[in-house]
């Protein structure tokens, strides 16, 4: 599997990405600048997360104007796999790639911890590693991750099974203790409807090491690979 | 030509940094603030551009749809 992990002026996620990636067997992946406009010949992308352009006029904004974001919307109307991790999932959403937005954390508060998070769905190519219900502890570096949005999208993404994980407590409870930033629904991850764009706040590039803490970000990656061989099949 | 693109949150979308302004100014000892609403203001130093032009800039720029309402002023 070829993943191209795109590097915009202000990543700081996208080596994390690398290191993650090439800890898995058959992987191939590469550094994409962003003022490339061809990701020809990769079966992933992904957007890491970090302060793309200074997180200026509003996370995201700016970087969905990137040329490699053209490259990017070829590969999703090919059916490619996109992934956007914390910054990744802003930019997506900036771009119009997912429904809704991310606003600044309820509490103002920047939140750098662990949090669990409950799988919703395991039918995606995302998730496939996973049981419904099952927590994830992976960890989560961010000032603007209360995902927000309208309440015709939000009935949209439950119809449609969109929202893959939410943050929920050590007993898979919805609470509001458990939310970390606000979001509506305790929403940490959604896809779109076609199923091959996913944004997360959580990293989980940050838990690929037992030594790092926690190897529950393995789950999303290897789900992504296993999808590939079989979808090759 | 200067034009100045003025940018809120919508009413419904929360704004964290507003309701900490407002208990802010309660800690100022001055009552009588019921809110506040934090926006931004952008101002463009234009030539030789349609009105739709600047309208596409807040709409797919300026402004996230989303979240926020923006209102276009010509200054001079």
């Amino acid at each position: 599997m070829r993943v191209a992990v795109l590097q915009f002026p202000g990543s700081n996620c996208d080596n994390d990405c690398l290191v993650a990636l090439r800890s898995f067997p058959d992987v191939t992946a590469e550094l994409v600048w962003h003022q490339e406009t061809s990701a020809e010949g990769f079966d992933v992308i992904i957007l890491p997360g970090g302060f793309s352009y200074g997180d200026y006029l509003r996370c995201g904004a700016i970087a969905r104007f990137s040329p490699i974001m053209k490259a990017v919307q070829q590969a999703a109307d090919q059916g490619k796999l996109i992934l956007g991790i914390c910054n990744g999932f802003q930019i997506l959403c900036e771009a119009g790639f997912l429904p809704g937005t991310l606003i600044r954390n309820r509490k103002l508060l920047f939140r750098c911890e662990s949090v669990i998070l409950r799988v919703e769905e395991n039918a995606t190519p995302f998730t496939n590693k996973c049981t419904p219900g099952q927590l994830l502890r992976l960890p989560i570096a961010h000032g603007e991750g209360c995902y927000t949005a309208d309440e015709k999208t939000l009935k949209e993404l439950e119809e449609h099974h969109q929202i893959l994980f939410r943050y929920c407590d050590d007993q898979g409870e919805l609470t509001t203790a458990a939310n970390p930033n606000g979001s509506m629904e305790n929403i940490a991850g959604i896809c779109n409807r076609q199923r091959n764009i996913i944004g997360l706040m959580p990293h989980p590039e940050r838990a690929c090491e037992a030594l790092l803490g926690g190897i529950d970000g393995r789950f999303i990656f290897q789900s992504m690979l296993d999808w590939k061989v079989k979808s090759e099949e | 030509m200067k034009a100045r693109v003025t940018i809120m949150p919508q009413a419904a979308v929360l704004d964290p940094a507003g309701v900490a302004t407002a208990q802010a100014i309660g800690h100022l000892g001055i009552s009588g603030v019921r809110s506040v609403r934090i926006g931004k203001s952008i101002d463009l130093d234009i030539d030789g551009m349609t009105k739709e032009q600047l309208h596409q800039i807040c709409r797919d720029l300026l402004s996230n749809p989303v979240i926020e309402d923006y209102q276009l002023e010509i200054l001079s």
